[in-house]
Order: C-alpha cells, then structure tokens, then sequence
C-alpha cells in the first residue's frame, strides 16, 4: 500500500515535468505575441461623429471598413477593435512603413471634389485660385463650399490605368451616372478642384458631359494612383478617423524585451524554488511541482484562448508565480501550527488545508475583483495586464488549492516521513498514524 | 522569548505613515508627477543603447526632427543603457517610420492632448472602483470595520508609490498605473489573510477589555508572521529578477512594485490591524459602560 502510494506521487510528479517539457515548446510557438514583443504598430483612431451618437451599426461599418482597408494593403493578421466606444485600435505587426498604414485605414474618405478652392496665405488670409496667388510661399490651397462628390459616391472598380492622352490615371465610376451627369452638366466649362486630405491633387475643365459616370483623376504619381485606387476600393469610411496615439515597436527592440521578460522570469523561478525548498523541504517540493502546473496551464491557456501576451500580461504572470506561491505558503504553515499543536501528520495536514481553503479564496477572490475592475475600466495593456492576472488567479487557485493538497494528502499518507525536518521546522518525531 | 507587541505600539506606526504621507503631499502639491506621453501629449522616442547628444540630434535630422539637448535623457540599468527622447509635438507617422527604420531597436509613443486626458482619467477611476468594489467584498466577507481599515492600508501604499515616484521624477505612465494596481490587489490580500486569523481567534477568545483585544490581535499578527514574511519574500524575488534582468520597458514598473509590495507588507501588519484595534476599542468601551 505505501509503495504504491509513493509510486503514484512519482508518477504524478514525473508527468507534470514531462508534459511540461514535452509539449510547452508547441504551445509556446501558438501563443500570439504583442507588438511590444515582436515589434509592429499600434495606431488608435478617435471615430469623428461630429458629436452623434454612434449607433451599433455605424461602430459595425467603420470596423469593417477598416478591416477592408487593411486588408486591401496587403498587412498580414492585423488586430482591429472597438475600443471605449468611439475608438479602434488597429494593430499592425510587421516591418512595412507605418506613414503607409496611416494613410490606409484614415485618411481616405476625404477624397472631395469642389466647385472653387482658394487660396490661404501664411497670415490667414483667403485669396481666389489663380496659379500665381498658389504660387505664394507659405500658402496652402483650400476646398471651399461644399464637396460635390466624395469617395462616398464611387464604385469600388477604382483602377490605375495609363491614359495615353492624360498620363498615370485612377479610373473611377461613380454609384449615381445620374448625379455626375448632373454636374457635368451644370460645371460644364468650369473647373472642378480634387482634393485628397487636406492636399489639392488636381484641377480639371469639364470638357463634356459624362452619362455613364465614368472619369478620370490625374495629377499623380504611379505610386500614389496605385494607391488611391486601392484606398478609393476598400470602401469609404462612414466617419472620419483621426489618429489619437500611435506606439511603433521595432522588431530587434520587441525581440530583445522577450529575451529578457524571459530570463528574468527564468531567474524568478528558480530563485523561488529554491527558498521553497529550503524553508519547507519536502512540502517546498510540492509547491514547485503545483508551479510547474501553474506555469503551463496558463501557458496553455493563453495559447489555446487565442489571447494575446504582452509584456505587461508576462509581468503579470511571473508575479502570479509569486501569487501561487502565497497560497501554498498559507496551507504549509497552518498545517506547521497543526503539527504543532501535537496532531499526527495525517490528520495536520487535513485540518490546516481546511482552515487555509478559507482565507485563501477570500484573499485571492479580492485579488481577482481588481483584475475584474482594472479590465472593465482599463484599457489597451491595462486590459492585457488584467486579463493575465484574472487567469493567474484562477490557475494558481487551482493548481495550489486542489494539486498541491492532494499531493500532501498522499504524501502524509505514505508515512514515510517520520520527522518534522521534512517540513522545515523543528526536530521532533511525526505522529504518522 | 518575548514578542515585541506591535499593536501597543500603534501609534508610533501611525506616526511614521502620516509623516510619510504628509511629506509625499507636500511634494505632490510642489512638484507633482513626471507625466510620461501616455498622460501628456506628446511623443516619446526610447532606443536601445547610449547614443551622444550628437549622435540622437544627427539620428533625428535624418528622420527630420529636431531635437534640443534638454529632450535628451538616459536610463536603464547597467549593461543594456537606454536613450529616451521626448518631444512635446506628436511626431507624425511618417518621421515615426523613418525613426523605427533608422534605428530597428526603437519605441515610439505618440499620444494626442485628448486622448492623454481620457486615459488619465480612466487611470484615476480604475483605482477607486476597484477599492470601492474591494471595500464592498470585504465588507460583506467580514465587517465594515475590516473594509475600512484594510482600504486605508492599501490607499496607503498606493500613495507611497506615488509619493516615491514623484519624489524622484520618476516617469509615470499607463504601466505605473498597472504597478499600482496590482499593489492595491496585493495589499488588499496580504491584510485579508491577517484579518482572517484575527476573526478566527477572536470566536476562540472574546475580548472584553482593550488589553485583552491588543493581545488577541498581537497574537494573530504573530501566528502570520512567517507566512507574511515568506510570502513577501518570494513576491520580491519575482520584482526584483524583473528589475535586474527584464527590459528597461518594465522597469519603471517593476520599481513601483518593489516599493508598493514593502509597503504593502508593512501596512498590514503595522496599519491595517492596529487601526482596526484602534476603531473597534471605542465599541468595547462604549458596551463595558
């Protein structure tokens, strides 16, 4: 009977280290890794209502549309969310340029064709369009009235095409042929000012009258046509965006940050292995191994939940090590008063779990509400770092609660142990039965 | 051997921490905090590696910024010497790219005036509602008395990092506010577990003189004197690695922890307990009469 139950311990023992080993480098390389640790973009744009309520379905439109937009560029596993209502948080990992991703996901919706532009001096002052006040230095060259057509109005068939007349064109198709031969007609002879952004791109006569909503834009380089026609297809934003914050993470930086969270969390551990060992021997040993556990169920966990680890989720869960830790420590000494009040081992060890369940859920449920408040009230790595915590309570509470007490159950039960040096205090001679 | 009775001693403790804080909120009025970018608009530029005021000014012309020698400061703990720039406009994508492609070990925050101020009050909000709903817990869990004392124990620390932080112009930021409320869930749960074995003793031995709750008090910090110590201890192992051997990105961070999770075991055993005694001797008073 004894040799089975010693038996069974080591078996139990050898499992969570071999699991660990065996299958933590798997679950390792599917486990999503922030920006912070592998470098990327991190742009968070304000939705401009222009003082509306967003209603569920305009959240819905501007998310897809950004999503469309990302996708049209081409940016592998991007990471889009509502954030606080009114802001997305687009996250981008990967070495292309972030000027381009910007120009992508904002700015495209204020494409605009004007009826006049003027001309705004360095003091402010406005003067009519003519090449010579454009001319001014210092000047920038404003839409002025209302926009005639927005990227709103055209057809997703926007292309990049050579016109041999014209040059690098954007073909565009507007949704309404009606509409634009309405103002073909009406501007026929006039010019009509193209604006992307705040930038004039172009000014174009309206030569003729247009039925079938087809045109062209001109005035742009190659690069920036092929780009037009990509944003100008990816859909027009129902509001416009503008950047509120942006964190850029190069990737050697974000590499370097792992390595080191890494090691330093390496170091922790076996710093607390070995004061667990030293200050209660044989229970410090099951304590280690209920880390163990602790450390690949949450590994497993943030794999296989798809949640994202950041540097601050890793801080969070090298000191939920520290978390566990405290749970075993609570047991360990209340079955150490036990055993000092005379009982045998068996019935110390019941008697101090038992007492210890108590305060150990009361002090980690507490723990576990201010993860619960931090992430409905925090946001971006606040809600990272509490979601980290939240899931290393529960996994300590577990691993220490359940692991750690069965283990010390059977271990009392094996009657091996005949002096209270096994648990770190004393010299005295163990009731076993 | 004698036990050095702690809650007798009460008010020497109480002392010590309306000094600290006393002097903390003169510095607060004073100084205030160094705001980091994630509550200041602005941007903020760290690289890795010790770079001279020539090299930064000529790294940053590159990328078109200028940058005066005062923008310029240097942290990070040995070996791995960090460069941190901060400039009070928000530098634009494309000169964030031209950095980050320049210098690959490079992070960049650019935060906005009004999105600093969301944060920041977001920041402030998180760590009342989680004392609040804290207090409510224990509250319901043990008594109102318990709650109150094991708030002000943890608002205590809270306010000692803060303190040690604006003492030293350290640079505050969303982490820092993270570091702090952690310290609040650590506290809080230290102190729990002293309440604990106080409420279980106090059902063994009814306390019917002040004498007699100052020792059923003392006593329980005493049985829980191990596990505070030895707890505390491997928790600091966990800070302290993060702080010599994590990145200079945790570092504020695991500094705050440090501070906050002494302080954190300090105000347990010498705050929360004894200012509980204090507060439930005016009830035993009150009844004898």
């Amino acid at each position: 009977m004894k040799w089975i139950r010693i038996f069974w311990l080591l078996l139990v023992a050898a499992s969570i280290v071999g699991v660990t080993v065996g299958t933590s480098a798997g679950l390792w390389k599917h486990t999503k890794l922030g920006l912070d640790l592998r470098g990327g973009y991190d742009l968070v744009y304000q939705i401009d209502s222009q003082g509306q309520a967003l209603t569920a379905s305009d959240k819905q439109a501007v998310l897809t549309a950004v999503q469309l937009r990302v996708d049209a560029a081409g940016i592998g596993s991007p990471n889009i969310q509502l954030e606080d209502q009114n802001r997305i948080d687009v996250q981008l990992a990967g070495t292309y340029s972030a000027q381009q991703a910007n120009r992508i996901i904002g700015q495209t919706s204020q494409l605009g064709m004007y009826a006049s532009a003027k001309v705004k001096t360095e003091n402010g002052q406005l003067l009519p369009y003519t090449p010579q006040n454009a001319a001014i230095p210092n000047s920038t060259i404003v839409p002025s009235g209302p926009a005639l057509v927005t990227g709103k109005d055209l057809k997703s068939n926007a292309s990049y095409q050579q016109d041999p007349q014209r040059g690098d064109v954007v073909a565009v198709t507007f949704k309404n042929p009606g509409e634009w031969q309405f103002i073909t007609t009406r501007y026929l002879g006039k010019t009509i000012y193209t604006f992307l952004g705040s930038q004039m791109i172009n000014s174009a006569r309206v030569t003729q009258i247009t039925p079938n909503g087809q045109t062209e834009i001109t005035g742009m380089t190659p690069q920036q046509c092929v780009l037009l026609a990509k944003e100008l297809n990816a859909g027009a934003l129902p509001y416009p965006l503008h950047l509120v914050s942006s964190t850029t993470v190069g990737p050697s930086l974000g590499a370097l940050s792992l390595q080191t969270t890494m090691r330093a969390g390496l170091v922790a551990l076996v710093l607390i292995f070995a004061f667990m060992m030293f200050v209660y021997r044989t229970a410090g040993v099951i304590a280690n191994l209920s880390l163990i556990a602790y450390g690949y169920i949450s590994l497993a966990l943030f794999s296989g939940l798809g949640i994202v680890l950041t540097l601050p989720g890793l801080a969070a869960l090298v000191l939920g090590i520290g978390m566990a830790v405290d749970a075993n420590i609570i047991s360990y000494e209340r079955v150490i008063d036990e055993l000092n009040s005379g009982k045998s081992l068996m019935s110390s060890v019941i008697a101090g779990n038992r007492r210890a369940l108590r305060t150990i859920v009361d002090s980690n449920v507490t723990t576990f509400v201010a993860g619960i408040v931090m992430y409905m009230v925090g946001q971006g790595d606040i809600k990272g770092f509490a979601m980290a915590l939240m899931l290393s309570v529960a996994t300590s509470f577990l691993t220490s609660v359940f692991l750690s007490r069965t283990m010390l159950l059977q271990l009392a039960k094996t009657k091996i142990l005949h002096s209270s040096v096994w648990f770190g205090f004393g010299k005295r001679r163990l009731q076993t039965r | 051997m004698k036990q050095f009775n702690i809650v007798k001693h009460r008010k020497w403790f109480f002392l010590l921490s309306s000094l600290i804080t006393v002097a903390g909120l003169i510095v607060f009025a004073v100084k205030g905090f160094n705001l980091g970018p994630d509550f200041k608009s602005g941007s903020r530029i760290q690289m890795q590696g010790s770079f001279s005021t020539a090299q930064v000014e000529h790294i940053f012309k590159d990328a078109g910024v200028n940058v005066s020698p005062s923008e310029i400061a240097y942290g990070g703990t040995t070996g791995n010497s960090v460069t941190i720039v901060r400039l009070p406009e928000v530098l634009t994508t494309q000169q964030a790219s031209a950095l980050t492609h320049q210098w690959t070990k490079t992070q960049i925050d650019t935060v906005d005036p009004f999105a600093a101020e969301v944060t920041s009050h977001k920041a402030v909000l998180a760590v009342l509602f989680a004392s609040l709903f804290i207090m409510a817990y224990v509250a319901i869990r043990f008594e109102v008395r318990f709650a109150v004392s094991g708030i002000v124990a943890l608002l205590h620390d809270a306010f000692i990092v803060m303190s040690v932080f604006a003492l030293f112009r350290i640079e505050v930021n969303l982490l820092f506010v993270t570091a702090v409320l952690t310290i609040v869930g650590y506290s809080i749960n230290d102190t729990i577990v002293i309440f604990d074995r106080i409420r279980e003793n106090l059902k063994l031995q009814k306390p019917k003189t002040l004498a007699e709750l100052e020792e059923v008090t003392d006593k329980s910090l005493w049985q829980t004197m191990r596990r505070s110590i030895n707890t505390v201890t491997t928790v600091l192992i966990a800070a302290v690695s993060l702080y010599f051997f994590g990145g200079p990105t945790l570092h504020h961070f695991t500094l705050a922890l440090i501070v906050g999770l002494i302080s954190g075991a300090y105000s347990s055993i010498f705050i929360a307990s004894p200012l509980w005694v204090a507060w439930r001797s005016r009830q035993l008073t009150s009844a004898v009469k």
